[in-house]
């Protein structure tokens, strides 16, 4: 019987999302005798136009070539997976959309921007392809990983665990931040995943995994200003890593508004 | 004498972190043209960095790459902090560079053993070369999962840490997790010292170049949180006077900018560190150079991978000290209140020096950032490398030699090409 047949395809990113792979220790090579991997280049593995099982996808779209190259991705995989929060919602760079200045912070940052070829807006994987499975996170664990491998190998729906932090939070017994602190913590309206590492290091939550499911953003909105925030104090809460997911982005628009109609300049 | 013509295309270079192309032309054995892009799409952190406040920065500047994020965030540690009138802690202090000792340790330890080894043992990867030295590859991945839990024991996570904050940290680990990891730590020294001797009996090309070293210095230890640069030029600048010796400009191929030093190209990174800073290191590592018999300063760029193993070396025992003197703290972080105006910062990343200057206003926001990373630093002095090295070499070899040598001169640097592309400011040409 042949392996499953992997690649992992990076597009614009830290590359810290592979890092789930290239840190997985032994157990990489363990990895290594359950499936074939193709396609990962920072492993030294070079055949982008392999035809695989699974094709796990780092990274935004934010050039032309990009969107070919997703496209040809796509076909070439039965099963995509996008990894992160840059393919699954843009990622932090996609804050230039913004702004919708794109060409102008093109021209102050480059001498020669006619050399560069971008796209005005970046953009997740889903928004040019089918997407089978997104994985969330800024960066995706290595468990998310390994587990989403196990299931399409086994051929069962992966568990999509779109629960609150908070939740994770009162399992792990961690002290809420926010009531005992007033700290201005992202908890209750993002996914969990992470282990609530955050309130068990003391701090606010920052919204890296993406907004959980029914998201009471505009809730928790009024929370924060109860603390005492600001309106563009807020508004930049949940524009951060995941601005482009729509709860975040809807909620950070409003405030954002209010913060400029505000006549306090 | 026969004409020949060959042109080699290396349109995506494996075992670098980013993606980055290389294309030679030999014309009857003279190097036409050579060109290494980067073509990594720029994300612009340097524009959505403004109008964020201070505290944010840390959490935001660790995306700009997911294996030195831990450099990002002492950098604007750095230069945020300058701008107060405080200090933060000498227990924070430390504990900074017990961090950043966590990245050294996974960085260098995925470079030599996933990206560089394989050039030199003849496998295509890592993994094919774990097929045939298992137990050389598992010695890596063990150093290299314990520098992960070194920036896990203070960051929570070791890929965009959670841990580090304005004035300190947000957490202080307990001492039983302190004590456990400094014995797996002292553990895996043998380790490290078997894997130095292992790189330094690799048959490395000998090929001396001349080359300007850049390196932090500090006076009272091997510079890696903090310092101020040195040259082997003889310059000696603070993070402030840097913007007047070393400039940027915009190459048409490439999304990274290029760096010179008055104009011209240099070296940062392990080699140009040890270079300048190893009368520094603790004694048995002294020892160590003689065993190797390594003379320092070295002009061998392939000796790069020698210096790699001895800082890996270096950082366990200095985590090892830090971590045996490690008390509980009363508190893990001081708040600094910071004063409008420009800060300066640096410090070394795994693969070299690493500039940051953030402009705050009055409400305690950022105006303006500039970041200026070690692979764009190290462009030019590539490029020349490239130069250099193919022709010593011969270009009358085989189109799959010089290839093959191409790659590893680059890889020498490692080069981090997601995290030069996306900074990298110019002044706007006002027309």
């Amino acid at each position: 019987m042949t392996r499953p047949r992997v690649a992992v395809h990076k597009f614009s990113s830290c590359d810290g999302c592979q890092l789930a792979f290239l840190n997985l220790g032994e157990t990489l090579l363990q990895l290594n005798e359950q499936v074939d991997i193709l396609h990962f280049l920072e492993a030294g593995m070079n055949d982008a136009s392999a035809d695989v099982d699974i094709a796990f996808v780092e990274g935004s779209l934010s050039t032309p070539d990009e969107l070919t190259r997703i496209r040809q991705v796509r076909a070439n995989s039965r099963y995509l997976v996008s990894i992160g929060a840059c393919a699954t919602s843009g990622g932090l760079q996609a804050l230039r959309n913004l702004d919708g200045n794109h060409d102008e912070w093109r021209d102050a940052i480059y001498a020669r921007p006619e050399f560069i070829r971008t796209l005005k807006e970046v953009r997740p994987i889903a928004a040019e392809v089918r997407v089978d499975l997104e994985l969330w996170g800024c960066p995706v664990s290595s468990t998310q990983i390994l587990a989403a491998i196990r299931a399409l190998l086994f051929g069962v729906a992966p568990v999509d665990d779109r629960d609150r932090v908070c939740l994770e939070c009162k399992r792990q017994q961690a002290v809420c931040v926010m009531v005992t602190q007033g700290i201005p913590c992202m908890g209750p309206v993002t996914r969990t995943g992470c282990g609530a590492l955050c309130p068990r290091f003391g701090r606010d939550c920052y919204g890296c995994y993406s907004p959980s499911e029914t998201a009471q953003t505009a809730t928790l909105a009024r929370r924060f200003s109860g603390l005492g925030l600001l309106p563009d104090a807020i508004a930049r809460r949940f524009w951060l890593i995941n601005s482009q997911a729509p709860p975040f982005l809807q909620t950070g628009r409003v405030f954002h508004r209010s913060a400029a109609s505000d006549p306090d300049d | 004498m026969t004409s020949r013509r060959i042109r080699i295309d290396v349109p995506a270079l494996t075992r670098v972190e980013g993606e980055g192309s290389l294309r030679l032309e030999v014309r009857q054995d003279q190097l036409i043209e050579l060109g290494l892009s980067i073509f990594e799409p720029p994300r612009y952190f340097e524009k959505f960095l403004e109008g964020r406040e201070a505290e944010e920065v840390v959490d935001i500047v660790a995306r700009i790459c997911g294996i030195c994020p831990v450099a990002y965030q002492i950098s604007a540690l750095n230069a945020l902090e300058s701008m107060s009138r405080q200090m933060a802690s000498p227990w924070v202090r430390s504990m900074r560079r017990a961090f950043y000792c966590g990245e050294w340790l996974q960085s260098h330890a995925l470079h030599i053993h996933l990206l560089a080894l394989p050039d030199f043992l003849g496998f295509e990867n890592a993994i094919a070369m774990a097929e045939r030295h298992p137990n050389m590859v598992k010695r890596g991945l063990k150093l290299q999962g314990l520098g992960n839990a070194l920036v896990r024991l203070f960051g929570g996570r070791s890929v965009h840490p959670v841990g580090a904050r304005l004035g300190g940290f947000h957490h202080a680990p307990a001492p039983d997790e302190v004590t456990a990891l400094a014995d797996r730590l002292k553990a895996a020294q043998q380790d490290a010292g078997d894997l130095t001797r292992f790189c330094a009996s690799l048959p490395l090309p000998d090929d001396p170049q001349t080359f300007i070293c850049v390196a932090l210095h500090h006076p009272d230890r091997y510079a890696i949180e903090s310092g101020e640069i040195r040259t082997s030029t003889g310059l000696n600048l603070s993070a402030n006077q840097f913007e007047q010796h070393f400039h940027e400009t915009h190459k048409p191929d490439s999304t990274a900018l290029w760096s010179d030093l008055d104009g011209q190209p240099y070296l940062t990174g392990p080699l140009a560190r040890l270079n300048i800073n190893h009368p520094q290191l603790p004694d048995f590592l002294l020892t160590r150079l003689g065993e190797i018999g390594l003379e320092l300063p070295s002009c061998n760029m392939f000796h790069s991978l020698i210096a790699r193993a001895l800082e890996i070396e270096l950082v366990l025992h200095e985590a090892i000290q830090l971590l045996n003197d490690y008390t509980y703290p009363k508190s893990p972080y001081t708040a600094l209140p910071l004063e409008p105006g420009i800060g300066y910062g640096m410090s070394e990343a795994p693969r070299g020096l690493l500039w940051h200057r953030y402009e705050l206003d009055e409400k305690g926001l950022i105006r303006a950032a500039r970041i200026v990373p070690p692979t764009s630093q190290n462009q030019a002095r590539i490029e020349a490398d490239l130069h250099h090295s193919l022709t010593t070499m011969g270009l009358d070899n085989g189109e799959d030699v010089l290839k093959l040598r191409a790659e590893q001169v680059i890889r020498n640097y490692d080069p981090c090409i997601s995290c030069s592309t996306h900074f990298l400011t110019l002044k706007k040409v006002e027309t």
